[in-house]
């Protein structure tokens, strides 16, 4: 939905953040810096292609693929990038593993950096005060609010993504699951589960 | 925001949509497209929400906060004027930009670009080697967390030679450094009562820290 869309719209019912952002989207339009058709397009790629979908492919593979796995956890970057289908992630991707020893979370304490092209935008929750301030301090907490608790002599391993490496969880296989195609072993990776505040669906549980 | 209190609890959204308001997806969208133009690092952006009075930065939503900081960017690097964004037409052309993101870019233009840069020397510090980080307090754009300052920690990772958030977001240049992942005990940053089972790691450009 473009701007021009709505020049005839009735301005009264509008909040004062929807007029300010189709006056900054009019103006640098008119100054030529800004193409609202790709602006559509733009927004239609991460409504419909650059989603979770990308990481779960990942982490399936990795579950499947022994190599594979090994690759990944030595340069993401370079195994992804090997993977026709998914989205570019850019050079600075880096993969984290789950063992039964330690869990790892991901955080941005400082924005809200996070491994888009693999997950796609993140979570309100993962932007948000709470989330951004408690995970360093009090991780077992937050998993509390997601409905999570881990053993208690569980490492937990919190990544505060400072810089502009991102970082995806490679969270365990579930049991009962040996023989699956990694298509349907997809389906039980959640977004949570690469970020580190859930782990996957069980088997029975992926519909 | 690291470490602050009183927050409160996570609240998960079930089936949360990319956008909840249209408005967002413009943001963006525009921000995306102005990130390539060239008009702007993502650096300038964070540095101009930082500079958000903290109570317009804590009651802002994420896109509202984005735009304000696109104001910033536009009107100081001068793309346009305030007089034009608040009246919402503009009044002169605009300044040239390198590039421009068109539809057909769609693809090619979301790409991640790389913020590796060549190095200016080799690095200092090794994977197992103890850092303490500084205790520095710019009040310019900087990555290094207020809770991981005058910490010991442990080198972990290596990821080469990255252009600088902190000399970048004032216009100096790429700067390039080191950058590394440093690992801190829970105890180091948190004192006798934090999570013995915790480690918390940052990744630290090279100037943040000194041998230990």
């Amino acid at each position: 939905m473009s701007g021009k869309d709505h020049d005839h719209h009735d301005h009264s019912d509008l909040s004062e953040t929807q007029l300010r952002v189709r006056a900054l989207e009019t103006v640098l339009t008119q100054k030529g810096y800004v193409d609202p058709a790709a602006l559509d397009e733009i927004v239609e790629a991460y409504e419909t292609r650059i989603g979770p979908r990308n990481g779960a492919a990942v982490v399936a593979r990795a579950w499947c693929d022994p190599a594979f796995k090994k690759a990944l956890l030595a340069d993401a970057s370079k195994a992804v990038a090997t993977l026709g289908h998914v989205s570019r992630v850019g050079d600075h991707l880096v993969a984290v593993e789950n063992t039964p020893k330690t869990h790892n979370i991901v955080v941005c304490t400082l924005c809200s950096c996070y491994p888009w092209e693999m997950l796609g935008l993140p979570p309100i929750w993962y932007k948000s005060a709470p989330y951004r301030s408690r995970t360093v301090k009090d991780p077992r907490g937050v998993l509390r609010d997601f409905g999570l608790s881990l053993a208690k002599d569980t490492e937990i391993r919190v990544w505060d993504s400072t810089a502009e490496t991102r970082f995806i969880v490679l969270p365990m296989r579930p049991p009962g699951t040996e023989n699956w195609s990694q298509e349907r072993l997809a389906e039980l990776v959640t977004r949570d589960s690469m970020i580190g505040t859930g782990l996957p669906k069980q088997p029975g549980a992926e519909i | 925001m690291g470490g602050m209190d009183g927050f409160g609890k996570v609240e998960p959204e079930p089936n949360e949509p990319p956008f909840h308001e249209p408005w967002e997806g413009r943001v963006m969208a525009l921000s995306r497209a102005m990130g390539y133009a060239g008009a702007w690092h993502i650096d300038h952006a964070r540095f101009a929400q930082e500079r958000l009075p903290p109570q317009v930065y804590l009651t802002a939503s994420y896109y509202q906060r984005w735009a304000l900081a696109m104001e910033t960017n536009v009107v100081e690097r001068g793309l346009a004027t305030a007089e034009e964004l608040k009246s919402g037409h503009a009044l002169a052309p605009g300044k040239a930009l390198p590039r421009k993101f068109t539809p057909a870019l769609v693809r090619e233009g979301l790409k991640r670009g790389s913020f590796f840069r060549q190095q200016q020397a080799p690095p200092r510090f090794k994977v197992g080697d103890r850092v303490h980080t500084r205790n520095i307090h710019p009040t310019t754009h900087t990555r290094l967390p207020r809770y991981a300052r005058g910490k010991f920690g442990i080198v972990e990772l290596c990821h080469g030679c990255h252009m600088f958030p902190d000399a970048v977001a004032i216009n100096r240049g790429d700067d390039p450094q080191w950058l590394y992942t440093v690992v801190f005990e829970g105890h180091e940053l948190w004192g006798p009562d934090a999570d013995p089972t915790l480690k918390v790691s940052i990744d630290a450009f090279e100037p943040y820290l000194e041998p230990a």
